[in-house]
């Protein structure tokens, strides 16, 4: 059965099966969620009214045997960044939406009265429930909620506190394989999904198979692939100290942003190092390793335990870890993990949030480095919706206009992430022209600036900062479109068998002969289908600049400021 | 002459943090430094010198803070 479009008019109330249209049908992930949103919202329209859609994507190779293919995409416009986003996430969703037929599901509309609602996907299509029960309530409620009442099979997709109070921080959660969550993080589209009144979508487990239609040609692929994967050692690295393995070697090359991005390395880096959260980790008993999906051969993820060996948090990031740590001097990883999870349960960006935390730790709001009072924060005022928790809620930027601060590290009003453009400045180049606002995932230059991976670029030095940031923003467009996670950028920058490998299994999947070139040119068009999304809305050049406080105010250790022109940053364009 | 040597991830096991002020004679470069603590320079992903990535033959001086690390990457 062809895959199909479900459409979900939460005005009417009403759903739809549709063909897939031509354009879309060489589409997955991000470059479908971006293609839908282009296609069907006005930019210009308020990304919290009615004219907003919120549209989910599995990738191209979602639901197949395809190692590390369970990403799934979300996008909208966003409510905090008025650019267009998709936020991807692993999570048991992707497999099982492809394995049900669905191409895209589009959420539109917006109910008249105060009731809530949850949807159900199912083999037939999918329902409108009234949902009361876990209106206010945190996403773990949810999880517990779906499990008692349709086994704990279902995949979920929901949100939390912060979703439903339209904060512009609020993300989007998606159940793992234990029941724990994965968050599509970025941008506020846990907000859109609360301006369409819908608590969460509920997908039936399945036994179906996505059709291959090469399967010799795709197992072979497959197994190039996966080998690529496991071998390459920074894979194994992740498996053992997770993506916190940064904070040392960022920390030393003096790019980590501590203090509100007052300098460029912590005191309390060893505390919040990976090294310091495995010796933990295995001393309590939990779990180094963990998969956010099934068929994920990396396993960045985790089990963190609290100090009486019980659960406390997975999905244990390095950007999370470094906001609440070295930009909030909080040197505590115990206390990093009670935000952690109080944000997974709220259901907002760790990142966004955090960073706020920062700007208002530099307004006064609280101390640096008060652990405490940051849960407590996230617990007594942001769930609660209090007004300085939704000040908060609502991200740095807002917490700088409330409080009068001026030193904010945003681009496009969306929080710069752990690593600091001043020393680090290929990833400035990224954060500036991100269609998307600063997110250091959109092209990660800290591969060949840090890591020496895909070669070896000076951190430090202007040259080639331009070209890089644009190969890798070029790229990771058509990786984010294939449903795999982008761990396995790492292996493919460095390792001639994978990327052929990954074009194959897209070609034995749907019986096409695409190129490397293809591809290229699929993540160049995303990207340009995404740009001018954005000047539509009314953003120019202009807006891809970093803040001001980043050309004026030089950081430690190396006492650097940032120094690439906006004429050199719109040559990024130049393709 | 003294050098600081930061060791990071794995490369810990069996080794030490940091340790400060160990000696090595004139002219010696991290790649000389790494193989004397039993690292094979194939599982080396970075080294920094003063915080600043640096060559495998690099010519060390007094002071000198040599971190090294494996090959690891995140995001």
């Amino acid at each position: 059965m062809a895959d199909k479009i479900y459409r979900v008019n939460m005005t009417d109330l009403s759903t739809s099966i549709e063909d897939v249209p031509a354009d879309w049908m060489g589409h997955g992930g991000r470059g479908l969620t971006s293609t839908i949103v282009a296609a069907e919202v006005e930019p210009t329209c308020h990304p919290l009214g009615k004219n907003n859609k919120l549209v989910i994507a599995p990738g191209l190779l979602s639901g197949t045997t395809a190692a590390n293919s369970g990403r799934i995409s979300f996008g909208a416009k966003s409510p905090l960044t008025g650019t267009i986003k998709e936020a991807n996430s692993g999570g048991t969703a992707a497999q099982m939406l492809a394995k049900l037929g669905c191409k895209a599901i589009i959420i539109e509309g917006m109910p008249e009265g105060d009731g809530w609602y949850n949807l159900h996907f199912t083999a037939d299509g999918i329902t409108i429930n009234e949902e009361t029960e876990l209106i206010g309530k945190g996403n773990f409620a949810v999880v517990d909620a779906v499990a008692a009442r349709l086994g704990d099979k279902h995949g979920i997709i929901s949100i939390g506190q912060a979703g439903e109070m339209k904060m512009l921080a609020a993300n989007l959660s998606i159940k793992d394989p234990d029941s724990h969550l994965r968050s599509g993080g970025r941008g506020g589209l846990g907000a859109v999904m609360g301006t369409k009144h819908i608590k969460f979508i509920a997908i039936d487990p399945t036994e179906a198979k996505v059709e291959i239609a090469d399967k010799d040609a795709f197992l072979a692929a497959n197994r190039v692939f996966t080998k690529a994967l496991v071998d390459n050692p920074i894979s194994q690295a992740l498996g053992q100290y997770g993506t916190n393995v940064l904070v040392n070697i960022v920390n030393e090359a003096g790019g980590l942003p501590t203090r509100n991005f007052t300098s460029g390395q912590f005191d309390g880096h060893e505390e919040i190092s990976g090294e310091t959260m495995y010796d933990i980790i295995v001393e309590r008993e939990g779990k180094p390793k963990h998969n956010c999906h099934k068929g994920c051969v990396i396993q960045c993820s985790q089990i963190y335990n609290d100090i009486n060996k019980g659960y406390k948090t997975s999905g244990f990031e390095y950007e999370s870890i470094w906001a609440m740590g070295a930009d909030c001097c909080v040197d505590n990883l115990d206390q990093i993990a009670e935000a952690d999870q109080l944000m997974d349960d709220i259901g907002i960006d760790t990142i966004e949030t955090s960073v706020a935390m920062g700007v208002a730790m530099e307004g006064g709001v609280l101390e640096f480095g008060d652990g405490a009072e940051v849960c407590r924060i996230l617990k007594d005022e942001v769930a609660a919706g209090s007004p300085l928790g939704r000040i908060i809620g609502c991200g740095a930027g807002s917490v700088g206009r409330a409080f009068g601060v001026t030193r904010v590290p945003v681009v496009k009003n969306q929080a710069i992430p752990a690593y600091d453009p001043r020393a680090i400045k290929g990833i400035g180049i990224t954060y500036a022209t991100s269609t998307q606002g600063a997110d250091h995932t959109m092209g990660y230059t800290i591969a060949t600036n840090l890591l020496g991976v895909g070669g070896s670029l000076d951190p430090l030095s202007k040259e080639g900062q331009v070209e890089l940031s644009r190969n890798l923003q070029i790229a990771t467009a058509a990786i984010d479109s294939t449903g795999m996670c982008l761990f396995i950028a790492f292996a493919a920058l460095d390792d001639a068998t994978c990327l052929p490998a990954l074009v194959d299994m897209l070609n034995a999947r749907f019986g096409i002969g695409l190129t490397a070139d293809d591809v290229t040119n699929l993540g160049m068009s995303i990207l340009k289908t995404e740009h001018e999304f954005n000047l539509a809305a009314g953003f120019t050049n202009k807006d891809d600049r970093l803040p001001e406080f980043f050309d004026e105010e030089p950081i430690a250790p190396h006492n650097v400021v940032w120094d690439i022109s906006g004429e050199e940053i719109d040559t990024f364009w130049n393709f | 002459m003294d050098i600081t040597i930061k060791l990071f991830a794995y490369f810990r096991d069996g080794r030490f943090k940091e340790v400060a002020s160990r000696f090595f004679d004139e002219g010696a470069t991290p790649q000389e430094v790494i193989t004397s603590l039993g690292i094979k320079m194939d599982d080396v992903g970075v080294i920094m010198v003063n915080h600043r990535h640096a060559d495998p033959a690099y010519c060390l001086q007094q002071d000198d803070v040599l971190a090294v690390f494996p090959k690891i990457g995140g995001g």
